[in-house]
């Protein structure tokens, strides 16, 4: 475990080349795109004389390796800064959505792990059953939609054909925002404040939008557990434990199902990302103010330290899911030294 | 002498998309209570099937397709699936080739060994699952603290001593152990033979030893089968076999061991190449092979002539 406890220390440590190299691409790649702050701000039609203000008042007049270390010094003090578009600490803005994607995201990759892994367990366990074919069917059609698609679809059915769960925004109008001051985590917060009726609001809120990403996600998960479980199935020490008298479903979801996940577990790490890139979208669809919006938002105005403080942070939370998933993937696997 | 073990015109069929392959075909096979009845033969030659065809451990497509297999006198092929999981384990015990590979690397070895006791003793406390299983690992010479470790963190041989703690755990009468050795090197199996033979006497054992290591069974074996094609060749005392080998694949089996104290400049070797399952020749499967091929060889498949407790499938001694 001391061998651990070092590992996650290098790991922390590789964290800040990661965030300065991605930096430094974000950093020249916005300021490639074209338009700026000051253009999307003022509109086409300002007098040159207005845009050249604006622009010395926010200092992109200056050559761009000057604002390129200045910026650098800036994050070295961890201050993101401040928008360029409004009043507002890049760092507040980022607190205030940070908690509804990671949210989101939880409840996501939950649902894809119940689905993927426990329909792909169970496929492996019928295989070449009809029911093994429709598990099956379902991955591949869940893989293959695109996850706005698959938002507005469960948007349609659920929400407006069958009218029983929200298709925007994380509660209804009736729950008090002053509720929500703790934390910014709206389930960890109602259930601080003991408000029970919130929760549920906040719960059914969340549905839809953690299904299409679990969804999403689950068809991935469900075909290489399927496959990691068929290739588990055959080992020795499967027919061992048979041999010894041990039940076929105890045999299938604890003793195949654990080796089989040490694999999926490092699918989990790389989908981290993915699921990110989901959340953007999932948001959008849903109206979700989380940190996917934000970015969205901040790309038309080309708020340029928004952009970059939000990616810092997405960035972040990828880098830190992996290190977990590493850890958990040395407790599972008693093999595994770091 | 009780007869623990009965298999009668035991089929076992693989059906795959050229055909069926007839694996083990028509085999009787008495095992008496106490003897270590060694099985020998080629790769190939069905003795792990059969074997696992006792504890209907056949993946599919493989399927016993008739015959019985009476243990203590209840036929384990009707069986239902509740009364077949009580025997495994339980009853009978088996162990495989490759110790390396036989146990589960994410489960601590105590982990499997209580999991296993609770299978079959419901009710039966951790604490004193845990005893036992150190009192097992006692006697088979691993120093019990082991329990608390991974199988990655054994050599093979102490893998291969788990496998057969973890079968003998519940005091089983029947032991098939399916090529115990033939992953371990040559000082290490001396080691677990000698083992076997000693736990054989403690817990009063059976034992089918599956092998192709005719050394393996010279050393243990009261009696042995030799199996060919799919089918027993030829049945007897152990030492019947070695001195007087009735059968011509069992001669020329006996003839292919090296010996260093013949001056031979060339291994004798057998002509011909194991039969094809799939269509398997007529008549007697070893005929196209064999050196003393007669007429009724090549249509009649032979029955067991017998010579005192010595039994052996072939024309010649009809």
């Amino acid at each position: 475990m001391k061998s651990l406890t070092r590992y996650i220390i290098a790991r922390l440590l590789l964290t800040i080349p990661m965030v300065f190299i991605l930096l430094s691409i974000v950093f020249v790649v916005l300021r490639i795109m074209p338009g700026d702050p000051v253009s999307s701000m003022l509109g086409g039609h300002a007098p040159e004389k207005v845009i050249e203000q604006k622009k010395v008042e926010l200092g992109l007049n200056r050559p761009m390796a000057i604002q390129y270390l200045n910026y650098l010094w800036q994050v070295c003090r961890l201050d993101l800064g401040e928008s360029m578009v409004f009043k507002q600490r890049v760092t507040k803005a980022i607190a205030e959505k940070l908690p509804a994607t990671i949210e989101l995201s939880i409840f996501g990759i939950i649902i894809t792990l119940f689905l993927g892994v426990f329909l792909g367990a169970y496929a492996a366990d019928k295989r070449r059953m009809a029911r093994d074919y429709i598990i099956r069917l379902y991955g591949i059609v869940v893989y293959c939609i695109p996850v706005y698609w698959m938002g507005l679809m469960l948007q349609l059915i659920f929400g407006i054909w069958l009218d029983f769960l929200p298709i925007a925004g994380r509660t209804g109008p009736r729950v008090f925002a002053s509720t929500f001051e703790k934390t910014g985590f709206y389930i960890l917060d109602t259930i601080l404040v003991k408000d029970f009726s919130a929760l549920g609001d906040v719960l059914v809120h969340l549905t839809l939008p953690a299904f299409t990403l679990g969804l999403v996600l689950s068809g991935i998960f469900l075909r290489l557990t399927r496959a990691n479980m068929l290739d588990v199935l055959k080992a020795d020490y499967i027919v061992a434990a048979e041999a010894r008298g041990i039940k076929h479903r105890r045999i299938v979801y604890k003793h195949a199902l654990k080796n089989a996940f040490i694999p999926i577990l490092t699918m989990m790490g790389l989908q981290v990302a993915l699921l990110m890139a989901g959340a953007v979208l999932t948001e959008t669809t849903f109206s979700w103010p989380g940190m996917g919006r934000l970015l969205l938002e901040r790309i038309y105005l080309r708020d340029y330290p928004t952009i970059q403080g939000v990616i810092i942070v997405i960035a972040l939370v990828v880098a830190t899911a992996s290190l977990i998933v590493d850890i958990i993937y040395a407790i599972v696997d008693p093999r595994v030294r770091y | 002498m009780a007869r623990i073990l009965e298999i009668e015109d035991l089929s076992v069929h693989f059906p795959i998309n050229i055909g069926t392959v007839r694996a083990v075909e028509g085999v009787d096979l008495q095992l008496e209570q106490g003897e270590v009845m060694g099985l020998v033969g080629e790769s190939g030659c069905g003795k792990s099937t059969l074997g696992f065809s006792i504890l209907r451990l056949l993946r599919p497509p493989g399927e016993i397709v008739g015959g019985r297999i009476l243990y203590h006198g209840q036929d384990i092929v009707r069986m239902g699936e509740k009364e077949i999981l009580s025997l495994r384990g339980n009853r009978i015990a088996m162990i495989f080739q490759d110790p390396l590979t036989s146990l589960n690397p994410l489960f601590r070895i105590d982990k499997q060994f209580i999991e296993t006791l609770l299978t079959h003793e419901k009710g039966l406390a951790k604490g004193e699952a845990f005893n036992r299983a150190e009192k097992m690992l006692e006697d088979l010479g691993i120093s019990p603290e082991r329990l608390l470790e991974y199988p990655h963190q054994m050599s093979g041989g102490m893998r291969q001593r788990i496998m057969i703690g973890l079968g003998l755990i519940l005091n089983p009468d029947l032991l098939i152990a399916d090529e115990p050795t033939t992953s371990l090197d040559v000082i290490v199996e001396a080691q677990f033979l000698d083992l076997l033979n000693g736990l054989r006497r403690q817990y009063d054992l059976t034992i089918l030893l599956i092998t192709h290591n005719l050394g393996n069974v010279a050393q243990l074996a009261d009696r042995i089968t030799v199996m060919y094609g799919g089918s027993i060749a030829e049945v007897g005392p152990a030492e019947a076999i070695f001195e007087n080998p009735l059968h011509p694949y069992t001669q020329g089996l006996l003839s292919s061991i090296p010996n260093i104290k013949l001056d031979q400049p060339k291994l004798v070797t057998m002509p011909g190449s194991p039969p094809d399952l799939v269509n398997p020749p007529q008549g007697c499967v070893f005929h196209p092979r064999c050196s003393h091929t007669m007429d009724i060889c090549r249509h009649e498949k032979p029955y067991v002539s017998k010579e005192d407790g010595h039994l052996v499938r072939c024309w010649m001694y009809r």
